[in-house]
C-alpha cells in the first residue's frame, strides 16, 4: 500500500481518543521525512483530512506541504488552506506539536507579506496565538508576528486586544522584545502613550547580555514618547536595567538625547531649529512623525503651565507667552486641548479671553468608587502572585544549590543544606 | 496687631496707600546723599581704609551715580593714607590711577618709594638676624615675637601671603591661650584682606575654642569676622545671625576691618532678606544690643520697621536710595542685587499673604510699579510656588488659591496604585526572563 495512503488512513483512524493521538504522534514523527519528500503530492491528501478532527495529522501534512520555496501563485492557494486550518483546528492536538504549528504560522506570515496583503494574515494569527497559548499570561512566538502584521496593515485595534493581557511567561526573550516593540508602536498609533511607555520600558530594561538592535530602536521611541507624555526624560536607566544597556544604549541614540536636552530648555524656537537640522536622521529611523508630535507637545505643556498661574488670560497673552504666531493659533491649540481633555477651560470669543477651570472630578461618583475598588482588587491579586512567585523560587532546586554554595561561608550553626543541592 | 494703631477708620486707607502718600509726612524720608568720603574713610584705619578708598575710586568712575570728583577725592585720600604707611606697591598703583590729575604734589614720589624700600630691606635683615638668634637659643616666646614681627612687617609692606605664613608659623610657639587668640586675630585680619574667607571661618572657630582668654571686645570682633565670611559665602542667614549677635562694645575697636555702621547695614539687610516675620521681630526689632548699631544708620532702621509694618513703598524707597552707596562698599558690592531681589520678593509675598483677593492696580501702586511689571513678577513667584494664588488677567485681580487636599489625595492614591501595578508587572516579567535565562545556562552546564 502506498505509504502515504496508509498514513492518511492511520490519521483518520487514530484521531479520536487521547491515547490514540499519542500513538499517532509517534507515527507522524517517524513519517516526517517521508512526508517532506512527497510534498508535491500532498494537496489532495489535505482534502481528505478534516482540520477540526484530524488536526495533528493535518498539521504534519501541511508542514511538509508548505516547506520549500513557494511562488506567488502557490501562495494564493495555500493561504486560504492555512487560514482555514487555523480557524478550525483543535487546540489540544496542536499543543502536542507547538514548534510545527509555529513554523506553519510563520510561513503564513511570509506568504501574506509576499502577497502584500498583511491584513489577511492578522485575523488568523490572532486565532492561532490564542489557541497556542497555555494561558493568557503566556507569550508565544506568534504574538510578535501577529503584532507586526497589525502594524503593517495599520489595523491597530485588533492588535490592542491582545495587548490588554498581562504577560508573565516567556519562552524566548527575542519574542518578548519584538512583542513589546511592535506593541509599543501600536499603542503610539492609538495615542495610548502610557501603555506604549510601559511596553517600551520593558524592552529597554529587560535582562540582556549583549545589546540588540530591537532595544536600540525601542529606546529611540521610548525617548520620544517619554517627552510627549511626561515632558521630560530621566537621564539614566533604572538600576535594574542590564549593565550593557546602561552603558551603551545612549551611544546609539545620540540625536534623540540631544533632542531631549533641547526640549528641556523650554525654548520652542531652539527645538524646532534642532529638528530642522536633523530631519534626515529622524526620517531614516521612521520617527519623523513622532518627532513632530514632540514639538507639538511642547506647546501643550507651556499652555498647561499657564493654567497653574492664571485664572483668565487673553488669547493674545497666551500667544505671546507660548511663542505662537497669532491669537487665532492660540485659540486652535486651546480648543484642541479642551477637546482632548488635557485642560479644563472655556473660551470667551467676545473678549478674546480664556478662563481656566479646575478639574471638575470630585471623586464622589459611583464610577469612581468602582474604579478604586477594582484597582484595589487587582493590586491585591498582583501582590498574591508576587508572594507565590517568591515562594516558588525559594523552593527551586537551582536557586537552592546556588545559595547553598554561598551559605557555607557563614556560620556553622545555620542549618545544613542537604548535599544533593550542592553541585 | 501692632499696638501702635490708635484708630480703626484710617486703616483701610493706610493699607492701600502703604506709606506712599505724600500727606503722611510723619517720617521724612531721607534720601541717601552722595557718600561723604571723608566721613566714610574716617571710620576705618589701616590697610582696609586704603582698599576701600581705591574700591570707591574704581567703582565711582563706572557707576551712573558716581561723579569724577568723588573718584579724584577718593584717590587723593588714598594717596595721603598710603604716604603714612610703608606700602610702595600700593603707592605705585595709586599714582598711576591719579595720572597727574591732582597736580604735581600727587605724582609718583620715586624718592619716597626708594627710601621706603631701602628701609624695608634693612629692617628685614635685622628681623631675620634676630629671628635666627632666637631660633638658635630656642626661646619659645622670643621666636613667637620674632615671627609676629615678621608678619607685621610683611603686612605693612603689602606682602600678604608672606604675612599669612609668618603668622601661621607662630602657632607652634604659642603657649597661652592669649597667644593663640592673638595669632588667630592676626591671621583673620590678613585673610580678610586677601579675600580668603575660608581661612577666616576656620580661625574664628579656633579662637572661639579658648573662651577664657576672650574678652567681650574680642568676641565681638570674632562675630564680625564670622559674619563677613558668611556674607562672602552667600550664606546670608548665618551672616545675619552673626552680625546680630555682635555686642555693641565693639565700637570702633575693629576699625581695621569693619565699622559699626557696617555691622548694622549688613546685619539689617541680610536679616531682612532671609528671616521670617517672627525671627525678624525677635532678633532684630526687639534686639536691644542691635538697636545700638541701628541708631548709627537710621535709614536701615527705618526700612526694617517699614517692612515689618507693611509700608512697602517707603521701605523700597529707602532701599533704592541706599543702593548707590551700598554698591561702593567693598564687601557688599557683589551681594546688593541678590539681597535686594530677595527683599522685594519677600515684600510681594508678605503683601499677598493675608488676602483672599488683591486688586493688582492697588498693589502696583503700593509697590510703585506698573500692573504689567507686577504681573510678570507675580507670575514668576507663583510658578516658583512661593505664592499660592492665581491671576485673573482680565479683571486684574489676584485670587488666593488653596489646594484641595481631598482631591489631591485621591489623585495621588490612584497614581500610586497605577505605578505599583506597572512596577510589579514588569518585575514579574523580568524575573521570569532571568529565571529562564538562568535555567537555560544551568541546563547547558549540567
Amino acid at each position: 500500500m502506498d505509504p502515504l495512503e496508509a498514513l492518511v488512513a492511520q490519521i483518520q483512524g487514530l484521531s479520536s481518543t487521547p491515547g490514540d493521538i499519542a500513538r499517532l504522534h509517534i507515527i507522524l514523527k517517524q513519517a516526517d521525512d517521508s512526508l517532506r519528500a512527497e510534498s508535491t503530492r500532498l494537496s489532495p491528501v489535505l482534502g481528505q483530512l478534516a482540520p477540526s478532527e484530524h488536526s495533528l495529522g493535518f498539521l504534519y501534512v501541511l508542514d511538509a506541504f508548505t516547506s520549500g520555496q513557494i511562488s506567488k501563485q502557490q501562495a494564493e492557494t495555500s493561504v486560504p488552506i492555512i487560514t482555514g486550518f487555523i480557524n478550525a483546528c483543535n487546540a489540544e492536538q496542536i499543543r502536542l506539536a507547538p514548534e510545527k504549528f509555529v513554523l506553519v504560522c510563520k510561513r503564513l506570515k511570509d506568504q501574506v507579506m509576499m502577497l502584500e496583503a498583511p491584513i489577511r494574515g492578522a485575523g488568523p494569527l490572532l486565532t492561532a496565538a490564542r489557541k497556542l497559548q497555555l494561558s493568557t499570561e503566556h507569550l508565544t512566538p506568534l504574538h510578535s508576528d501577529f503584532l507586526m502584521l497589525c502594524v503593517l496593515a495599520k489595523c491597530y485595534k485588533t492588535g490592542l486586544s491582545i495587548l490588554e493581557d498581562d504577560i508573565f511567561e516567556v519562552d524566548q526573550p527575542r519574542d518578548l522584545f519584538l512583542y513589546c516593540y511592535y506593541g509599543g508602536m501600536i499603542c503610539i498609533g492609538l495615542k495610548r502613550f502610557q501603555k506604549a511607555l510601559d511596553l517600551l520600558h520593558n524592552v529597554v530594561t529587560a535582562p540582556m547580555s549583549t545589546l540588540n538592535a530591537i532595544a536600540v530602536e525601542a529606546y529611540k521611541k521610548y525617548i520620544l514618547v517619554s517627552l510627549i507624555h511626561h515632558g521630560q526624560l530621566s537621564t539614566s536607566l533604572p538600576k535594574y536595567a542590564s549593565s550593557v544597556a546602561q552603558r551603551s544604549l545612549k551611544n546609539f541614540c545620540q540625536p534623540y538625547i540631544e533632542l531631549a536636552s533641547s526640549y528641556g530648555t523650554e525654548k520652542i524656537a531652539e527645538l524646532e531649529a534642532y529638528v530642522q537640522t536633523n530631519t534626515e536622521k529622524f526620517e531614516n529611523d521612521n520617527n519623523l512623525g513622532l518627532v513632530k508630535q514632540v514639538v507639538l507637545s511642547m506647546y501643550k505643556r507651556n499652555i498647561q503651565r499657564l493654567t497653574q498661574t492664571y485664572l483668565t488670560l487673553s488669547l493674545q497673552d497666551i500667544a505671546n507667552t507660548v511663542q505662537l504666531n497669532s491669537p487665532k493659533e492660540a485659540e486652535m491649540h486651546v480648543l484642541q486641548m479642551i477637546q482632548d481633555g488635557e485642560i479644563y477651560a472655556t473660551i470667551n470669543q467676545r473678549d478674546g479671553m480664556v478662563r481656566f477651570l479646575e478639574d471638575p472630578e470630585q471623586y464622589k461618583t459611583c464610577e469612581m468608587i468602582e474604579n478604586i475598588d477594582s484597582s484595589i482588587q487587582r493590586i491585591m491579586a498582583l501582590s498574591r502572585k508576587l508572594s507565590a512567585m517568591d515562594e516558588q523560587i525559594s523552593c527551586d532546586q537551582l536557586y537552592l544549590s546556588k545559595v547553598g554554595r554561598e551559605r557555607q561561608r557563614y556560620d556553622f550553626d545555620d542549618f545544613d543544606v542537604p548535599t544533593k543541592f550542592n553541585i | 496687631m501692632d499696638a501702635d494703631d490708635e484708630t480703626f477708620a484710617p486703616i483701610t486707607d493706610e493699607v492701600g496707600a502703604n506709606g506712599g502718600d505724600e500727606q503722611r509726612s510723619r517720617r521724612p524720608i531721607i534720601s541717601g546723599d552722595h557718600l561723604d568720603i571723608e566721613a566714610y574713610a574716617s571710620l576705618y584705619s589701616g590697610r582696609t581704609k586704603i582698599m576701600r578708598l581705591l574700591f570707591i575710586a574704581d567703582h565711582s568712575s563706572d557707576e551712573k551715580v558716581g561723579n569724577p570728583s568723588m573718584n579724584l577725592e577718593a584717590l587723593r585720600m588714598a594717596y595721603d593714607e598710603i604716604k603714612k604707611g610703608e606700602n610702595t606697591q600700593l603707592m605705585r598703583e595709586v599714582a598711576q590711577k591719579i595720572n597727574g590729575r591732582l597736580g604735581p604734589s600727587y605724582e609718583l614720589d620715586s624718592a619716597w618709594c626708594d627710601a621706603v624700600d631701602h628701609r624695608a630691606e634693612q629692617k628685614k635683615e635685622k628681623l631675620d638676624n634676630e629671628l635666627n638668634a632666637y631660633r638658635t637659643n630656642l626661646i619659645k616666646e622670643s621666636i613667637r615675637m620674632g615671627y609676629n614681627d615678621f608678619g607685621d612687617f610683611y603686612y605693612a609692606h603689602g606682602q600678604l601671603g608672606d604675612a599669612f605664613k609668618s603668622y601661621v608659623r607662630t602657632r607652634d610657639y604659642c603657649t597661652t591661650s592669649k597667644h593663640i587668640v592673638h595669632m588667630c586675630m592676626s591671621v583673620i585680619l590678613v585673610s580678610i584682606e586677601m579675600g580668603q574667607f575660608t581661612h577666616v571661618t576656620s580661625y574664628v572657630n579656633k579662637a572661639e575654642q579658648a573662651p577664657d582668654a576672650l574678652d567681650s571686645i574680642t568676641i565681638a570682633k570674632l562675630r564680625c569676622a564670622a559674619g563677613l565670611a558668611n556674607l562672602e559665602a552667600k550664606k546670608y542667614k548665618l551672616a545675619a545671625r552673626k552680625f546680630l549677635e555682635t555686642n555693641p562694645e565693639l565700637g570702633s575697636h575693629y576699625s581695621e576691618v569693619i565699622a559699626p555702621q557696617d555691622v548694622a547695614t549688613y546685619g539689617g539687610l541680610c536679616a531682612l532678606a532671609t528671616f521670617d516675620r517672627t525671627e525678624l521681630k525677635s532678633k532684630v526689632i526687639d534686639n536691644l544690643n542691635f538697636r545700638n548699631f541701628l541708631e548709627l544708620v537710621p535709614e536701615v532702621r527705618e526700612l526694617i520697621n517699614d517692612f515689618y509694618s507693611s509700608h512697602y513703598a517707603s521701605c523700597l524707597e529707602y532701599l533704592g536710595n541706599l543702593k548707590a552707596n551700598l554698591l561702593l562698599d567693598i564687601h557688599l558690592h557683589d551681594h546688593v542685587e541678590t539681597l535686594y531681589d530677595q527683599i522685594r520678593h519677600k515684600a510681594l509675598i508678605q503683601y499677598t499673604l493675608p488676602f483672599v483677593s488683591v486688586d493688582l492696580s492697588m498693589m502696583a501702586n503700593a509697590f510703585k510699579t506698573t500692573v504689567a511689571e507686577l504681573q510678570k513678577e507675580l507670575e514668576a513667584l507663583i510658578t516658583d510656588n512661593q505664592i499660592q494664588a492665581r491671576i485673573d488677567s482680565h479683571n486684574k485681580i489676584l485670587y488666593a488659591r488653596h489646594a484641595d487636599q481631598r482631591n489631591a489625595t485621591f489623585q495621588r492614591v490612584l497614581e500610586t496604585g497605577r505605578e505599583f501595578d506597572r512596577d510589579v508587572r514588569s518585575m514579574l516579567l523580568r524575573s521570569n526572563l532571568v529565571k529562564h535565562d538562568y535555567n537555560v545556562r544551568q541546563f547547558r552546564k549540567l
